[in-house]
């Protein structure tokens, strides 16, 4: 009787695909979406965060940054997961170079047990991460900027101190497997501005665990 | 003595043995089939039957809010002319420890298929240009129109709503 159901269904889907056009994902209009949070160019707020050790962290605590790379990112999220270790990379390799990563939790705890405060801790610990892991306590900062998702990364330069958003969007071009990675977008992006160029690529899309 | 401990080993393998064959053949038996696509392949798999109206559900079984609103997407799928079509962003080497156990567990319905097209940076703007990439998000079609709405549904009222305002808009 299954198996049948399944024979039948199978022959409906094939029926079906027969006459399937392929302009399904096409010209799609723009959506009614609205982007409250920056765009590129826009001037990013600092805030004061409480760190995994207890500490209030703010980016105007460093003095000599040229610049920040701020991930949100999250514990439960499988794809922050995939990136943890990439991220804990890109603070070695840019931290001395005059960006260091910021990494912020945007999710309410009391929604999900998993990114608890106590949680944040240990899971900064199990992976070694090497920079702040900041609790948006009440939720404040990532809806100014934007951030829908994690991860979610905002690449900023420090430009008579103010803060430039200059990138928006994912940390490379393959969640799954690093080394198939094509196109390191943070590391392309981190690069120009210490060549003192433009960002080439401002915005990119990912997969994310939407922001609760 | 060493003779007994022996013939107690080799019942010992072959009842496993059959124990294991018979867990094959109960999987067998209840196999839920779920394609792994592409985005080419996907696109391509979609059907479009000029009477209906098809609903395609961006989820995960590890996301929240996306398990939270299913219950709406397979109460839709059974009006006659509408199909919900979900499409899973698991991890595919998750498929089989977490996918299709959650399906059937669920007893879900609806066209299940696993999206693995890990350039999402090109597909994602294919769906809409002003989708970030957050789940859950639902595209609605039909043979002359589409509808992105990248957000949850909190109710069956709500999603329903909007499917009738999509079909009433032509």
């Amino acid at each position: 009787m299954k198996t049948l159901k399944i024979l039948t269904i199978a022959a409906i889907i094939i029926a079906a695909s027969a006459f399937a056009v392929n302009n399904v994902f096409e010209g799609g209009e723009a959506s009614n979406s609205s982007e409250n949070g920056y765009d590129i160019g826009d001037v990013a707020t600092d805030f004061k965060l409480k760190n995994i050790d207890g500490k209030q962290v703010s980016l105007s605590d460093y003095s000599t940054a040229q610049g920040f790379i701020v991930v949100f990112t999250t514990n439960h999220c499988p794809y922050a997961k995939a990136y943890e270790n990439r991220i804990v990379a890109l603070d070695k390799k840019y931290n001395t170079k005059g960006y260091p990563v910021i990494a912020i939790n945007p999710n309410n705890p009391d929604k999900n047990e998993q990114d608890s405060f106590e949680n944040m801790q240990l899971r900064a610990k199990q992976k070694g991460f090497t920079f702040p892991y900041l609790l948006d306590e009440g939720q404040k900062i990532y809806p100014q900027y934007g951030a829908t998702k994690t991860p979610h990364v905002y690449i900023l330069e420090k430009e008579n101190n103010e803060l430039i958003v200059k990138y928006i969007g994912a940390i490379d071009d393959n969640y799954q497997d690093v080394n198939a990675v094509e196109e390191k977008f943070i590391e392309n992006a981190v690069d120009e501005l210490l060549a003192g160029e433009e960002v080439s690529v401002k915005t990119t899309k990912a997969i994310g665990c939407s922001i609760k | 003595m060493i003779k007994r401990i022996l013939v107690l080993i080799i019942i010992c393998c072959v009842a496993c043995v059959e124990q294991k064959s018979n867990e094959n053949s109960a999987a067998e038996k209840e196999a839920v089939k779920i394609p792994t696509y592409n985005f080419e392949e996907l696109e391509k798999n979609l059907p479009t039957d000029q009477e209906k109206t098809y609903v395609i559900n961006f989820w995960a079984t590890w996301c929240a809010p996306c398990v939270e609103e299913l219950p709406h997407f397979l109460k839709l799928n059974n009006k006659e002319d509408v199909e919900v079509i979900l499409v899973s962003l698991d991890m595919p080497k998750m498929k089989e420890t977490q996918l299709v156990p959650f399906v059937k567990k669920r007893n879900i319905n609806a066209k299940v298929v696993l999206l693995d097209d890990p350039r999402s940076n090109v597909w994602i703007p294919k769906v809409d240009e002003n989708w970030d990439g957050a789940i859950p998000a639902t595209l609605i079609y039909n043979s002359k129109n589409r509808k992105f709405y990248p957000r949850k549904f909190d109710t069956y009222q709500d999603l329903l709503g909007e499917v009738e305002n999509f079909k009433n808009e032509i």
